[in-house]
């Protein structure tokens, strides 16, 4: 019995030390888990969704009116309406209403497609976000022209984080 | 699967009157980005498309993604042009399928 030395004694391994190199280490966790998270879209994927639909064509900002709750306590669920100004005749409709996001991990909402029988150019639903955003709906004119509305949603629960021991 | 849909049409309309209609699915849409407790990936499960036809003849149509709730609801119009069948069919992941018809009289 030479060696009567405590384990960590004389290699500077104190209470202090100790918990500084976990906190360190931490960082390098993080890092491994954003490398594993999916990656979300961004204001430049929305772009690229937007222009797969609209193409080359401009976008006029106006006649589309975007209902959406300035804050929302929920991601999960938030209502949400998009209403078109347009007298939906058969020489003037609404073709298509388009919904895009800027940080879900997709920038599709969804997409739907009408005509002059719809009478009214108005869509009521609910859509999941991850994170406070911006909203974009897009509609398509029957003269191939496209009108757009913005608006910004405050989300202090995001869709996505609920079941997700991420 | 069984699905549980809801469909609210106004029973009777006046002929050219615009009327609501409101539907509502049971489904899960599972939006294929999230992980289970043991950190597999959770497969992508949602309703992926969705129309409407009035007498047979579409009405609207609808692609939907992820980003819609569980229980995807939606409300549209359409003109009331006469007596007969409103038919709404989803489609989806998983060979996912249901559908449902309502009558309306129009007067």
């Amino acid at each position: 019995m030479a060696q009567t030395k405590k384990p960590f004694e004389g290699r500077g391994w104190t209470r202090r030390g100790v918990l500084g190199a976990g906190l360190a280490a931490i960082p390098a966790g993080a890092a491994l888990t954003l490398i594993v998270r999916p990656a979300e879209a961004t204001p430049e994927t929305m772009k690229d969704a937007i222009k797969k639909v609209v193409g080359d064509a401009e976008i006029r900002k106006g006649r589309v009116k975007l209902d959406l709750p300035p804050l929302s306590e929920n991601g999960n669920s938030v209502a949400c309406a998009v209403t078109v100004e347009s007298p939906m005749s058969a020489a003037d409709h609404v073709k298509a209403i388009h919904l895009f996001n800027e940080k879900n991990p997709q920038p599709n909402v969804i997409s739907v497609h009408l005509g002059p029988r719809a009478g009214k150019a108005r869509i009521d639903t609910r859509i999941r976000l991850s994170d406070t955003q911006t909203v974009t709906a897009i509609a398509q004119m029957s003269d191939g022209s496209f009108w757009s509305a913005s608006a910004n949603v405050i989300v202090t629960l995001g869709a996505c984080l609920e079941d997700n021991p991420t | 699967m069984t699905a549980q849909a809801l469909i609210h049409v106004p029973k009777k309309a006046k002929r050219g009157e615009v009327i609501e209609i409101r539907t509502m699915i049971s489904h899960v849409m599972e939006t294929g980005f999230r992980r289970s407790q043991s950190g597999e990936p959770i497969p992508r499960n949602i309703i992926a498309n969705f129309a409407c036809t009035y007498n047979g003849v579409e009405i609207f149509r609808a692609e939907l993604f992820p980003a819609m709730t569980a229980n995807p609801f939606l409300i549209f119009r359409t003109v009331a042009v006469e007596s007969g069948t409103l038919a709404f069919k989803w489609t989806g992941d998983n060979g996912f399928a249901a559908e449902q018809s309502v009558k309306i009289e129009v007067g």
